[in-house]
């Protein structure tokens, strides 16, 4: 066995091995939803930090943002903007909904919903919403390590690496089913730590391998300009062209507003103790943002060090292959396996709050016992289905629908986030404009593939003679909004029951 | 109530990052990073100074 292979091994066991233990912490009686779904809602700022971080920064976005830049040029650095314009939007209304979230006792954003507006077919369609986007996520994760089990080769590589992604797998279900939230906790303290040492040396060493930056942006430029291009298209380039200014806008815009929606971020969001831990950790998560952005450069760097491949997702590994001793691409194997552990961890679990607390009974602040053993249960039943597809269906499936499920989750963002600064939205409007929203994204994205021959994240829409390329979510979230609000007014001019709030105006103070 | 009015400070790295045409050039570079990438990575780190001082002007005493 090479000294990779031992590196990787041991802190691949280690994590495992913590995840099971991390049952004890705290003493809590884990039959309690609370205790095995957020850890008990007593995350430090510390604790919230590296959770957060390493639910958010997955191994596959520190594995695709470098690939986009690879493919798309300065386009793909949108994902920092995103990353930075995020956090405000934590600040102010996550905090909000954490207040709101502790005082009545919910676990996911369709108990907020369900409460406010008295509306269950509102409620199954915001949690059905989730857990479909989570899906394809959680399978991305799979794939990430798949691909890590079939670079080291030897009895991991084995049937393709679908043999240890098995092997991983249980483990993954077995913790997470025995510790709830407190296994990906603990395991994101190695996790992070892993990706800062791998990301800070790749990010000093690679550039300097290559002659400085200056020399890498210059070469990466004449690689791009030496490409074939479609006609009708710039190409791609160390700068943006100055048609795709809007759609570079509307993705880092449209994506930030939904980053914080989907159902693992709100899941680590309400693990924290209190209000000011998540506001501290909004001004203190952009050190992560940074170690990305830095990390996406290296998409550049590869095109400067020559590397061609038709799978831009192992342009990372290849460059860690190219450039470091074999020990250590060893250990940034494994900080991309347990990288994904983690994510995977945490949104089994959100989508199975959803699944048990909104979809096969509505929310009830009582959380009558049983509750905690369905979603135990439901996990498992996630992390199967996630299972199935990477075996079942090719790699593009999931990616295809990781990015449909980008648009899918914004369109509940008016009847969540609005909803959490007023009750004008009729909630029968609310479900006609997620309906609207839904259509619209899909039928963008399927008219991309009509035309390309390929699903996309943006689409040119022509407003008279201008062409504005924009971001599919955030369209499909303008066309949820209007009808949202012009099927208020019609209800409010037939003078509609607008069903009954279960909160009240304290609900939302500090 | 009067706190609050310190959110408003938050709309500056909106401003800052989503209008491309202000920051897509390639000088002045950076360390050899052209503009573009260097302006964008400054307001990660602005942004999070920023927020540490709204947090600072809004806390209330009982926070913890």
């Amino acid at each position: 066995m090479s000294s990779g292979t031992i590196i990787f091994l041991i802190l691949v066991v280690g994590v495992t091995v913590m995840g099971f233990v991390a049952a004890g912490w705290g003493k809590a009686n884990l039959q309690h939803f609370d205790e095995w779904a957020l850890g008990g809602r007593r995350f430090g700022t510390l604790v919230s930090w590296f959770l957060l971080g390493g639910d958010l920064y997955t191994a596959y976005t520190f594995v695709a943002v470098p690939a986009l830049i690879y493919g798309a040029g300065a386009l793909g650095f949108f994902a920092v903007p995103y990353a930075t314009i995020a956090y405000p939007v934590v600040f102010i209304l996550l905090a909000r909904f954490w207040t709101v979230a502790k005082k009545r006792g919910y676990i996911t954003s369709a108990d907020f919903v369900r409460d406010r507006y008295g509306d269950r077919a509102l409620e199954i369609a915001i949690a059905i919403t989730g857990v479909i986007a989570a899906l394809p996520y959680i399978a991305l994760q799979l794939i990430g390590m798949k691909t890590v089990f079939s670079q080291i080769g030897g009895a991991f590589g084995a049937g393709g690496g679908f043999v240890a992604l098995g092997i991983a797998f249980v483990v993954l279900a077995a913790y997470t089913y025995n510790s709830g939230l407190r296994a990906p906790a603990m395991i994101a303290f190695v996790k992070d730590a892993l990706i800062y040492i791998t990301v800070i040396a790749a990010i000093v060493v690679i550039p300097a391998a290559l002659g400085g930056w200056g020399h890498v942006f210059a070469s990466a430029q004449a690689a791009m300009a030496a490409r074939p291009v479609a006609p009708g298209t710039a190409p791609a380039g160390i700068l943006l062209s100055p048609g795709m200014y809007f759609a570079y806008a509307t993705m880092a815009f449209g994506s930030c507003l939904s980053l914080f929606i989907y159902p693992h971020s709100i899941t680590s969001l309400l693990a924290a103790k209190s209000k000011f831990v998540i506001q501290r950790n909004a001004a203190l998560l952009p050190a992560y943002s940074l170690l990305l952005g830095f990390l996406a450069l290296l998409g550049f760097c590869a095109l400067a060090a020559g590397i061609a491949t038709k799978d831009p997702n192992a342009i990372v590994p290849m460059l860690f292959a190219k450039y470091f001793p074999d020990w250590f691409a060893g250990l940034a194997n494994a900080a991309i396996v347990i990288g994904a552990l983690v994510p995977a961890a945490i949104m089994a679990i959100g989508a199975a709050n959803l699944l048990a607390s909104n979809v096969f009974k509505e929310f009830s602040a009582q959380r009558p016992p049983g509750e905690t053993r369905i979603a135990k249960y439901l996990t498992l039943a996630v992390c199967a289905c996630a299972l199935i597809f990477v075996v079942e269906l090719p790699v593009q499936y999931a990616i295809t629908l990781q990015l449909l499920g980008g648009a899918w989750m914004l369109q509940i963002f008016p009847a969540f986030a609005f909803g959490l600064y007023t009750r004008w939205f009729h909630p029968t409007a609310l479900l006609l404009g997620w309906a609207a929203g839904m259509l619209t994204g899909s039928g963008m994205a399927y008219w991309t593939f009509r035309a390309t021959g390929k699903f996309g994240s943006v689409f040119p829409l022509q407003l008279g003679s201008l062409k504005l390329i924009g971001f599919i979510a955030l369209y499909a979230l303008i066309a949820n909004l209007a009808v949202a609000a012009l099927a208020t007014l019609a209800f409010n001019a037939a003078k509609a029951s607008k069903g009954t709030d279960g909160t009240t105006a304290q609900d939302y103070a500090v | 109530m009067k706190r609050r009015a310190w959110y408003w400070l938050l709309i500056a790295p909106f401003v800052a990052t989503l209008w491309p045409p202000f920051y897509n050039h390639a000088d002045p570079a950076l360390f050899g990073l052209p503009f573009f990438y260097w302006y964008q990575l400054l307001w990660v780190v602005l942004t999070s100074l920023l927020l540490w001082f709204v947090l600072l002007m809004t806390r209330e005493p009982k926070d913890v």
